[in-house]
């Protein structure tokens, strides 16, 4: 251990220091300047972005006796969490103040979970993601109830309690059958132990992995352990609702390739078929559950579960190009998912949630520069091109074909057409259906201005996507 | 003897028992807390099987990690189980039912 070691670890320190702050300055702050907590914690996540820059390495470093990495794929998925936390701080900010839930908490816990992201991320071993991972779940079970007199809030809080803790458990039994197999917690040395010894691969080996795919299709949210998603997007207030929209997919990813990726590659043919099939399922759960909606967050809560099947079928492939195709894929889908959150929470003013998709109806008339910026949105989660969610199923599409399954790349297609129908509905209310409700839209300069940033940078992304895409293959390869 | 495999064997009937608590009580939410706690239990035992068995004290340092974090979690759970009952005057695991679709 030595001086080293704490440099390449600044970032989470860094921020842990600075959470300790921001609950500091929060306690001496009354509700009225309830604001400035807000402006701390945006200067708290400059600084961290600065500090991840700042000791952002080369090459892969192992510390804390293999415990915890930093490579370049920590660093760029650091960054984005720190970025899409800090876009849900500011889009919440007003619509908490008009709903009177304007607590301090609600950023404390935002930068709490975004601590445990960034563990995630950096973890070499299967004690560090625990910890991160619990650390992130933990803060978002208190999010979701933050509201405390709203019965949904609850009921959503509570279900999502109980399943969350059920998939912690599924993924420790994983855990410790994998430990009792190979003898190590550390991902490289749990895979030496695997290619070594071949005898090892072997029944219990992969009991453990069923248990371990079972827990991490749960956080994920993927078909049929989906359950806990759509309830959850409905039940939370909005802003609650865009926080666990965004970051913490990217933080689901970097589960992903740490444990089955760096772990346990070496098992690749063994969890490819149970990695598909759940794919599957989700691709085909996700989008035709969602036409049943009415309730616009329940129905993109569906939608991601259709968009987390897109990215475990990239994994499903194996290759470079199907991993680096899943990092592209999470990390655009989220600059639109947390758009089309933000556009609720700007639909929405005090007393009333913009929750429904009639709500969208007329919005062209109201104000036709956000129903434009709300059809770039929706125009990239469908994938039409020139849009970035085009080139996010085009990646991962033909990694699958590249990898020889054919027959699987044209139902991901079928299925993006069935998904494209229910985005569409919504351009279509906006832009053909009389609004039922006149109000003019209430938001500060900067949301709208941020707001804007984001929908336009679907397009930008989408009009030159080779600079990210070749950002994901060097960092995967 | 008592070998690594009755100690598996229980760790997993521990498991299952926990999993079947979840699904089939309707009723309380309190016992659902209880099945949590009672499968972590499970992957303790387990943990601590396999450290005695390979002898490595990994598995042990994981088992204080996992009884905090249970700890932490039972709170947050019973303070989200208050929430719940001060805005329904219930607990029945049947009548979490607003959220559908």
């Amino acid at each position: 251990m030595n001086m080293m070691d704490y440099m390449v670890a600044a970032p989470e320190m860094v921020l842990l220091g600075l959470i300790c702050l921001v609950l500091i300055a929060d306690l001496f702050t009354d509700d009225e300047h309830r604001v400035r907590t807000f402006w701390i914690s945006i200067l708290a996540l400059v600084a961290i972005f600065f500090v991840i820059d700042g000791t952002a390495t080369e090459s892969r470093t192992v510390i804390f006796s293999g415990s915890y990495v930093s490579d370049p794929l920590s660093q760029i998925l650091k960054m984005a969490a720190v970025i899409f936390v800090g876009i849900t701080f500011l889009y919440s900010r007003d619509y908490l103040r008009a709903n009177e839930i304007h607590k301090g908490e609600f950023y404390l816990l935002g930068l709490i979970g975004l601590l445990g992201m960034m563990i995630m991320m950096s973890a070499n071993s299967m004690l560090t993601v625990y910890l991160g991972l619990e650390t992130l779940a933990l803060s978002l079970y208190a999010l979701v109830a933050i509201d405390r007199n709203n019965v949904t809030s609850a009921e959503a809080a509570m279900k999502y309690f109980i399943l969350g803790a059920i998939a912690s458990g599924c993924l420790l039994y994983g855990i410790s059958w994998v430990y009792g197999v190979t003898g190590s917690l550390q991902f490289h040395e749990i895979a030496a132990a695997i290619s070594t010894d071949p005898s090892l691969n072997n029944l219990p080996l992969w009991f453990g992995l069923a248990f371990l795919i079972v827990g991490i299709a749960f956080k994920f949210g993927a078909v049929p352990f989906h359950m806990w998603l759509p309830d959850v997007y409905q039940g939370a207030r909005t802003p609650v609702t865009l926080y666990i929209a965004s970051a913490p997919k990217l933080a689901a990813l970097a589960l992903f390739l740490r444990i089955l990726v760096d772990g346990l590659g070496v098992l690749h043919d063994t969890w490819a078929a149970m990695i598909m099939v759940i794919g599957v399922l989700s691709l085909l759960v996700g989008n035709f559950a969602a036409i049943a909606q009415s309730n616009i967050k329940r129905m993109l809560g569906y939608s991601t579960i259709a968009h987390v099947g897109f990215i475990l079928l990239a994994f499903f492939c194996g290759t470079e190009q199907g991993n680096a195709a899943a990092l592209f894929y999470t990390l655009t889908y989220v600059v639109a998912a947390a758009g089309a959150f933000g556009m609720i929470i700007l639909l929405s003013r005090r007393g009333y949630d913009a929750e429904n998709l009639a709500d969208f109806k007329g919005l062209n008339a109201r104000s036709p520069w956000f129903a434009l910026m709300m059809m770039f949105l929706m125009f990239s989660m469908a994938g039409v091109p020139p849009f970035v969610g085009f080139f996010g199923k085009l990646n991962v599409i033909s990694a699958v074909i590249d990898s020889g399954y054919t027959g699987l790349a044209v139902l991901m297609v079928l299925a993006s057409v069935v998904g494209a129908y229910y985005y569409l509905r919504v351009i279509w209310y906006m832009y053909f259906e009389e609004a039922e409700d006149q109000a003019v839209l209430q938001a500060s300069t900067d949301t709208r201005l941020v707001l804007s940033l984001n929908s336009v940078a679907v397009l930008a992304l989408g009009i030159v996507p080779g600079w990210l895409l070749a950002l994901c293959i060097q960092i995967l390869g | 003897m008592i070998g690594l495999e009755h100690y598996l064997t229980l760790a997993a009937m521990l498991f299952v028992l926990s999993i079947a608590g979840i699904v089939v009580n309707r009723r309380n939410l309190i016992l659902l807390l209880m099945c949590i706690e009672l499968m972590l239990l499970a992957v303790n035992f387990n943990f601590i099987a396999f450290s005695r068995y390979l002898g490595d004290e990994t598995g042990q340092v994981f088992v204080f990690f996992i009884l905090t974090v249970a700890a932490a979690e039972a709170a947050i759970g019973l303070a989200i189980l208050v929430v719940l009952f001060r805005n329904r005057r219930s607990i029945a695991v049947q009548e979490l039912n607003t959220l559908k679709g």
